[in-house]
């Protein structure tokens, strides 16, 4: 009967969610009993608005259009605090491998994808306070906000998505280099590369065509571009947000296939 | 009947041979103990068959399922508690349970229900809202037998359940394997160092060395066969291990006991 196996199919995409969401919340429980990581991460972001910020605007050297270099730099620096926050996310892989917590999450009848998916979507979760220190820390330096609740939601949902895709990336690292030392070394080499070869603190118009070529290939320049696109006041962006959600999309679909794939192997 | 059985099992990795060629049956509703000295494979026996590491060679089937095509399946079957103690220690007992509940499928009707009931079985009732790192480690053990049991598995798969833990701890929780097999008719796979807990509790025991299957046999058999006067399981695993020689790749292996040992204090 097709209607009988239409029925299974939605039960098991019920399934796959809900037990997604369960990793996800499992996650996010563990934030509310030790909220304290959420403040310290506001330092880094801060340190580069009120002083990398500050004294760049005051030399005037990167062409901004009409958009103050503080007002363009802020969705920059919000895409690169959810980076790397994002990118060090496969440390706790290794350690709730130690732990055992893995093995147990494997031999449970869960699919793979919706473990690695209710992983991303928890780092999505810690995104989310960035987006709220990066929102106080821009009207504090007097960036004009754009509160259109559309927008808002929609620079959420690019934090959660970018978040998910780079988080992911770094649970495909840790599952193929599978200790601390070498995952923290590979994770240092490649924060700034894919800081730097992005739009998040010049356009890309002031990169040789080297770099520019490279930067259209990082999904942090499409997160920075919608960013910028939504987030403040007179902000536009090159590709159209449509388009750089549709580029975030897709990339982390194909990091979460990859991962699926790759974190079973972590045990080994 | 047999609801565990695998044949020539084997597990390569680069130039060693971690289990080699390993046929046992397991009856349904047994203790049954796999034995040996570290590095000898037994967990990575153990990993093999729940799944969680593809043998090089040889077949696994449970409860008439086979590994190579319906591990999901299988999954479905089994509970498994690892050497370590793997409950979050971040989470109450109760979030701990409920993430498998979930995991496992439990209808979200019967969910409460079936936590409550798990966690009064392993006497836990009091401590659930409390954050597991503050268990001792006996509780952080029947918290995670509470889990694995969640979804009532046929087989439920030990590994060293309780390596760290203090005598009253170790007690406690071999009565409380016992009460599962009692209750549910579970069938309880296990591994461990302790020859007076194998013998104690199991029915049926394997002696792993060096990969290899050296014996299986009921521990009073066993024993008997040695032909000496008062003969011990200790016995019977020195006269077919030859004294228990570690091998090389148990770095890790200590390392990871160590850790337990040192999480519970």
């Amino acid at each position: 009967m097709p209607t009988n196996k239409l029925k299974t199919a939605f039960s098991s995409v019920g399934c796959f969610f809900s037990k997604t969401l369960s990793i996800a919340a499992m996650d996010v429980r563990k934030l509310r009993h030790d909220p304290a990581e959420l403040i310290t991460r506001a330092v880094q972001p801060a340190l580069w608005l009120l002083v990398f910020g500050e004294v760049f605007a005051r030399v005037h050297i990167i062409p901004t259009g009409n958009l103050s270099y503080l007002s363009f730099m802020a969705p920059g620096i919000l895409a690169q605090s959810v980076l790397f926050i994002a990118i060090f996310f496969g440390i706790t892989v290794i350690w709730e491998r130690d732990l055992g917590i893995i093995h147990k999450f494997l031999v449970s009848p869960t699919p793979r994808e919706a473990l690695v998916l209710g992983k991303a979507l928890s780092a999505g979760v810690r995104a989310l306070s960035q987006v709220v220190i990066i929102y106080v820390l821009a009207v504090l330096i007097g960036v004009g906000i754009n509160w259109n609740p559309i927008n808002l939601t929609l620079v959420a949902v690019v934090a959660v998505i970018a978040s998910a895709a780079f988080s992911t990336f770094s649970l495909i690292i840790a599952s193929v280099v599978k200790t601390r030392e070498r995952f923290m070394g590979i994770g240092q080499i490649l924060t700034m590369p894919l800081f730097f070869a992005s739009n998040a603190i010049y356009p890309l118009s002031m990169m040789p065509s080297w770099l520019q070529a490279v930067a259209q290939v990082n999904p942090l320049t499409y997160t920075v571009d919608a960013l910028r696109g939504l987030m403040i006041v007179g902000g536009t962006s090159v590709y159209g947000v449509g388009l750089d959600m549709l580029v975030l999309f897709v990339s982390m679909t194909a990091l979460i296939i990859i991962g699926a794939k790759l974190y079973p192997k972590v045990i080994v | 009947m047999f609801i565990l059985t695998t044949e020539h099992l084997t597990r390569r990795f680069k130039d060693l041979t971690a289990v080699d060629d390993l046929t046992i049956s397991v009856e349904e509703g047994e203790i049954f103990g796999l034995l040996g000295p570290n590095g000898a494979g037994k967990s990575t026996a153990i990993k093999m068959i729940t799944t969680l590491l593809p043998p090089t060679s040889g077949r696994v089937s449970v409860g008439g399922f086979d590994l190579a095509h319906d591990a999901n399946k299988i999954r479905r079957l089994i509970g498994y508690v690892p050497q370590i103690l793997s409950a979050d220690g971040t989470l109450t007992a109760r979030e701990n349970l409920t993430v498998f509940a979930s995991l496992y499928d439990i209808p979200r009707k019967e969910r409460s229900k079936r936590i409550d009931e798990s966690l009064a079985l392993m006497e836990l009732t009091e401590a659930s809202d409390k954050l597991v790192k503050n268990y001792s480690g006996g509780m952080i053990r029947r918290l995670e037998i509470a889990q694995s049991m969640l979804h009532r598995p046929k087989v439920l798969f030990l590994d060293e359940p309780t390596i760290g833990l203090d005598p009253v701890g170790r007690k406690a929780v071999w009565d409380h394997i016992q009460k599962l097999r009692d209750n549910f008719g579970t069938t309880i796979f296990l591994t461990t160092h302790y020859m007076e807990e194998a013998d104690k509790l199991c029915s049926r025991v394997a002696i792993m060395h060096l990969g290899k299957l050296a014996v299986v046999g009921v521990p009073a058999d066993l024993k008997m066969s040695l032909q000496l006067d008062n003969a011990t399981l200790e016995d019977v695993f020195t006269h077919y291990t030859g004294g228990a020689l570690d091998r090389g790749d148990s770095y890790r292996e200590a390392r990871a006991t160590r850790r337990t040992a040192k999480r519970l204090g």
